[in-house]
């Protein structure tokens, strides 16, 4: 019980910043409005989709290092597939390459269990294995997007009876990432399989003990993350029309965010609510760093400082929980 | 296990080699790299000469330095993802400041951001006990901040490496490359500080069993900030070496592909990613094959993509047939 609350007050801590940030960034810049707020979301959500899917993993007590080189294959997949096709052909192609994504991630897990490798260095393997997949679709940035894909993440969601004042405030994108997580996170959550994969990441042996089939529960954790991932190399070939087969900055962001978010690295403890909120502060501190015409280098020292930061808190309230 | 109970002295080759390999996990390593030397020898017959050896040895040896860092964090079952950064900037610092200080206090002040970041880790990973996968990420990129930083700031001084370390990074003596005179006092400290010393034998014990090391009267946070900082201070040393052998001075990202190969080359070398098990000796012939591996990878004019397909699957190949074979006791 008192974890419980302990992990609803570091969420309701995190929201807390959240607001503080959304507070300062008026102050300092006064006409940060709306428009700004939709391509806040814009720009987080391919972030997002990473954070959930290494924290998926990360509570089922692993790490995925591969994440970033699946969205790159999986938004390199889809842009060149959706490349001087019809409108209707992408219908197809978004269930394609969510499939790509949950197989692979299933693979990962498979060979883990299989090989009984480490995660870190299975998904070390399929990071370079990933990448070059990615080369081989696609060698240079390219491909295209349907259009109302593209579409479906820009401007704001029109609710009839809600005056416009507020629904600007309601960016698609935003909307297309609570749908999408919590159709999947969900029903999880509510099921045995969420409860095996918090039972595995706690303690891997009482679990087993219990009657949890330790081997399929890390396959499916791992196959779901890979599912986020799909995702978010989806909404990378979304919010820029093309595909790119190099990975981005996503795996040292998703772990950043995990750990920020509240989730403990060796599992068992979190949910998927602190990282989604720990994404938006990153995004946000970014963007209140550049309106202040800070040196972008500077900002990732900002970045890195309050990670670790953050990280040395978090483990030195532990620590002093467990010595009463 | 249990067929060796049987009182028949009997046992099947295979088991009797299975057993000869668990007992000296090196054996198949060394067995790999030949099979490597040789296939690349038919694939390209008379590439194996002096000048490929000289430039294998010379390229594999950056890589096992960092790998070094690694072998030697993972024994107390954590990993340094901030060695390729420290790396760049210990190089990117000597090559600026060596052409208005000289080459020694040059040096000196590249290896000062990887002592501070070393502590750093240290601090953070042996005191707050934080996971140092999170730390050096973390201090990782700090620092590669600060170095753009800095970059900006330098912009007009230009870049220099001092003749040293061209000399130890290129240069060839009677068909052995100088970097040897540098890697050699290195690895045989490494070793020596694993295998001879009380601070080795507390680097296996608290990765073996970290409660009864610290019953047994081990400091944790003490070895554990010695162990970052020698990590660091390794890596440091690694990019003024990188540097001579590259000439990039100027690069931001230098010695960063070489931060997952670096895991990569220990963990192929057969030390425990969880700690307690593994020594530098098997980093160093890992070293070797992945850069073996890399120069056949190359020569079968691939492209990139299926390259980096190949160099995943074949790591998670040795690393899971490694494991199979060393495992089994």
């Amino acid at each position: 019980m008192t974890s419980f609350i302990r992990r609803q007050s570091w969420v309701s801590g995190l929201f807390a910043l959240l607001v503080v940030l959304f507070i300062l960034t008026r102050i300092i810049q006064p006409g940060y409005g709306s428009g700004d707020f939709g391509s806040l979301a814009r720009a987080a959500l391919p972030y997002a989709f990473a954070v959930a899917a290494q924290t998926v993993v990360v509570i089922a007590g692993g790490i995925d290092l591969s994440v970033a080189s699946l969205m790159a294959l999986t938004s390199v997949i889809a842009a060149s597939m959706m490349n001087s096709a019809s409108e209707e052909y992408a219908l197809f192609v978004v269930p394609f390459v969510l499939a790509v994504g949950f197989l692979v991630g299933a693979l990962n897990g498979l060979l883990i269990v299989v090989t009984r490798v480490p995660d870190i260095v299975v998904t070390l393997a399929t990071l370079f294995i990933l990448q070059g997949a990615a080369l081989m679709v696609l060698e240079a940035p390219g491909g295209a997007a349907a259009e109302w894909l593209k579409a479906s993440i820009v401007g704001t969601v029109a609710i009839p009876g809600i005056p416009e004042s507020v629904t600007a405030w309601i960016p698609k994108a935003l909307v297309v990432l609570l749908v999408c997580l919590g159709l999947v996170w969900i029903p999880l959550k509510r099921s045995a399989l969420g409860l095996s994969i918090y039972a595995i990441g706690s303690s891997e042996l009482a679990a087993f003990r219990s009657g949890v089939s330790v081997a399929r529960t890390r396959i499916a954790a791992y196959a779901i993350g890979g599912l986020f991932g799909a995702m978010g190399g989806l909404s990378l070939t979304m919010s820029t029309g093309i595909g790119a087969p190099i990975p981005g900055p996503y795996l040292l962001a998703s772990v950043a965010a995990v750990v920020l978010g509240g989730v403990t690295l060796g599992g068992g403890k979190g949910g998927l609510v602190g990282p989604i909120v720990a994404v938006f502060i990153l995004r946000l501190m970014r963007t209140d760093l550049t309106l202040l015409a800070i040196d972008p280098n500077v900002t990732s020292i900002v970045e890195g400082t309050v990670m670790v930061a953050v990280v040395m808190l978090g483990a030195f309230l532990a620590m002093r929980e467990r010595r009463p | 296990m249990s067929s060796v109970t049987s009182p028949t002295p009997q046992v099947s080759l295979g088991r009797r080699v299975k057993r000869f390999m668990s007992d000296q996990p090196l054996v198949p390593l060394i067995i790999l790299l030949i099979a490597l030397v040789i296939v690349l020898q038919i694939l390209r017959p008379g590439i194996v000469n002096e000048r490929w050896l000289a430039n294998t040895v010379k390229f594999s040896i950056p890589l096992a330095l960092l790998a070094g860092s690694q072998t030697m964090t993972m024994l107390t079952g954590g990993i340094d993802l901030s060695v390729s950064t420290v790396a760049t900037m210990a190089a990117f610092i000597m090559a600026s400041q060596a052409a208005a200080h000289g080459a020694p206090v040059a040096v000196l002040l590249a290896l000062l951001p990887a002592l501070l970041i070393g502590i750093a880790n240290g601090i953070g990973a042996g005191v707050f006990r934080v996971h140092p996968l999170i730390m050096t990420l973390g201090t990782s990129l700090i620092g590669a901040g600060c170095l753009q930083v800095y970059q900006r700031t330098v912009i007009a001084t230009g870049t220099r490496i001092p003749d040293l370390f061209t000399w130890l990074g290129t240069g060839v003596t009677w068909g052995i490359p100088n970097a040897l005179a540098l890697f050699i006092p290195v690895a045989a400290l490494i070793l020596f500080i694993q295998k001879r010393t009380g601070f080795g034998r507390l680097l296996y014990a608290l990765g073996d069993n970290e409660k009864a090391a610290r019953l047994s009267g081990a400091h944790y946070w003490q070895v554990i900030l010695a162990l970052y900082v020698f990590s660091s201070l390794l890596a440091g040393v690694a990019g003024l070496l990188y540097v001579g052998l590259i000439r990039a001075p100027s690069s931001l990202s230098l010695a960063e592909p070489l931060l997952l190969p670096s895991v990569a080359a220990a963990v192929v070398g057969g030390t425990s990613i969880f700690g307690g098990r593994g020594g530098y000796t098997g980093t160093i012939v890992g070293a070797l094959i992945l850069t073996v591996l890399t120069t056949l990878l190359t020569i079968l004019q691939m492209p990139e993509g299926a390259r980096r397909v190949l160099f995943g699957a074949i790591i998670l190949l040795v690393t899971a047939v490694y494991l199979r074979i060393t495992e089994d006791r």
